[in-house]
């Protein structure tokens, strides 16, 4: 069976080409620290299983030392020049978008054909990550495509994915950061203590005002651990079953389903969920790393507003 | 009980306010919350080492970057602005109001995976965003660009967000499910899946009437320079 460990192991070679790149890259004043980063990241994807928790740990931490004090650099590989782009548009035309559409196509009629024909019940893939597969699919299928039609110099690919990957720098790896915080957070009992301090805010008998409470508890705790998903446990048994459905009879789909998208308003608005807010940022090289956040804040607020009515009249009328 | 984890919850919003560097404010964090929640050091070390291996999941998706690199090298993003140029009713506003169209019909059919802002925002979105912007409105200053990157960015984001949930065996629904069988309420995911639809208009709604009129205020921006044509190769700097 294709299991997650073959794109671990794809995505390890990756970086570590990107980390022996970036070690013989003079025109970096900081080559070696960006070749550890990504040598370790390398490292994390292709024996993360083999070093134990504590190794992982120190792993972590060098990740977080390489990046917090500065050891590493963006890099300039040589690419292709603005003027020597436009040409290239203009002579290759509309056609340069089809092995950029490769990869979603792939991974869209893969994931149709993989789980509404008889082929998924082959069980090639390890269950819910044939998207991901058809995604590595996708990419190995273009880099074919672009090699038989520009024929670009062999190590092309990996000096531009290295060029892209140092300018997104050390956010590519905060993501997963972030959700090892939440685990520990988790692990101290953090939810316990903001449940019970929510609950603690709730004016008793009032169903409407339960109901504000539980909407932005879910979007302020979501904004605190960066996702949704650790919040909502956590509020659903402060406030959501034990008052509004238990004692006020609200429709229990409605509070799940709702509560959660109440949650969903607050990682719009919060640098925690980093994948979201603060990757783009980097990717679209905006100056304000807080930029992406800025732009989202007029429409998360209005639109929390809105699901805390939606739960309020789906849930009690 | 023990509210001194709480700190940690302290320590991370005052990182990110200093905007300190956020992947020592998170190591900071981390640490500090275990050990005041009175874990030995080895013991802290290794639940983040642990969970942070866990989630390398998270790490797939940067394998689409050699070849988004690679066709940035043969000039896929002037391509995507070239096409916007020669649409002569497309603006910003327009554009991304089909993007979040797009990005929440597809997440509602369970395809979430197949865009983000690695994969279309950064070669075609953005890009095509911005030479809307410059065809309707000439050359745009920093601030501006800005906006209009951060906007496509969002737009990406509200639409996975209030589209994902409508499909009924995405990770969200499952955990709401999960979570409400320990409390004995047995829900099917198709009646939560249901109970997305409505946030998912309002939020188009919202977003989409935000980014046309985003239009609007990128008119106002560069009044001088407003014009039907495609923008003059050397312009004049807008006002």
């Amino acid at each position: 069976m294709i299991t997650l460990h073959w794109l671990y192991t794809l995505a390890g070679a990756m970086f570590a080409a990107f980390a022996l790149l970036s070690a013989i890259d003079r025109s970096n004043p900081k080559r070696f620290g960006n070749a550890a980063f990504w040598g370790l990241m390398a490292l994390s994807l292709l024996a993360g299983d083999y070093i134990g928790n504590f190794g992982n740990g120190l792993l972590v931490l060098g990740l977080a030392g390489l990046a917090g004090f500065g050891f590493i650099g963006r890099s300039h590989p040589r690419t292709t020049t603005e003027p020597e782009r436009e040409r290239w548009s203009e002579r290759l035309g509309n056609r340069l978008f089809l092995p950029a559409l490769i990869i979603p196509a792939t991974a869209l009629i893969g994931t149709l054909i993989y789980n509404y024909t008889p082929v998924g019940s082959f069980g090639w893939i390890e269950p819910k990550r044939e998207t991901y597969m058809f995604l590595a699919v996708g990419v190995l299928l273009a880099l074919a495509t672009i090699f038989a039609w520009l024929r670009p110099p062999a190590i092309a690919p990996l000096q531009e994915g290295r060029r892209l990957i140092d300018a997104i720098g050390w956010a590519a790896v905060l993501p997963q950061m972030l959700a090892a915080l939440g685990v520990l957070f988790a692990a101290a009992g953090v939810g316990e203590i903001i449940g019970y301090a929510t609950q603690s805010v709730i004016p008793a008998g009032s169903v409407f005002l339960t109901v504000v409470v539980f909407g932005i508890g879910m979007a302020l705790f979501t904004m605190i651990m960066g996702n949704a998903f650790a919040a909502f446990p956590v509020m659903a048994a402060a406030i959501g079953v034990p008052l509004l459905v238990r004692l006020y009879g609200g429709d229990p789909a409605v509070v799940g389903a709702v509560g959660m998208l109440a949650g969903f308003c607050g990682t719009l608005m919060t640098p925690m969920a980093a994948n979201f807010n603060i990757v783009p940022a980097a990717l679209l090289e905006l100056k304000n790393q807080y930029g992406v956040i800025k732009a989202q804040i007029p429409t998360a607020i209005p639109l929390l507003i809105a699901n805390i009515l939606i739960l309020y009249f789906g849930a009690f009328m | 009980m023990n509210y001194w984890p709480l700190l940690g919850i302290a320590l991370v919003v005052l990182g990110f306010a200093l905007r300190l560097n956020p992947m020592l404010v998170v190591t900071a964090a981390a640490i500090a919350t275990g050990l005041l929640a009175g874990m030995d050091p080895v013991a802290v070390i290794s639940i983040f080492g642990k969970a942070f291996n866990d989630n390398r999941i998270i790490a797939i998706v940067w394998v689409v970057l050699p070849v988004i690199g690679l066709l940035e090298r043969h000039g896929l993003q002037q391509q995507a602005a070239r096409v916007i140029r020669r649409l002569r009713r497309a603006t910003t506003g327009r554009l991304l109001v089909l993007y979040l169209l797009y990005r929440q019909v597809t997440a509602a059919i369970g395809l979430h995976s197949t865009a983000g802002h690695p994969q279309t925002v950064r070669p075609l979105v953005a890009p095509m965003a911005l030479a809307a912007a410059e065809k309707e409105h000439g050359p745009l200053d920093e601030e501006t660009s800005e906006r209009v990157k951060a906007m496509s960015a969002g737009t990406d984001n509200v639409g996975l967000f209030f589209g994902e949930d409508i499909f009924f065996a995405i990770g969200s629904i499952v955990l709401i499910q999960q979570t409400l069988v320990t409390y004995g309420y047995s829900l099917a995911p198709l009646e939560l899946a249901l109970w997305a639809i409505p946030s998912a208009i309002v939020a188009f709604l919202i977003h989409g009437t935000r980014l046309l009129l985003l239009d609007r205020s990128l008119a106002r921006r560069a009044p001088s320079t407003s014009f039907a044509g495609p923008p003059p190769r050397s312009g004049e700097e807008p006002s």
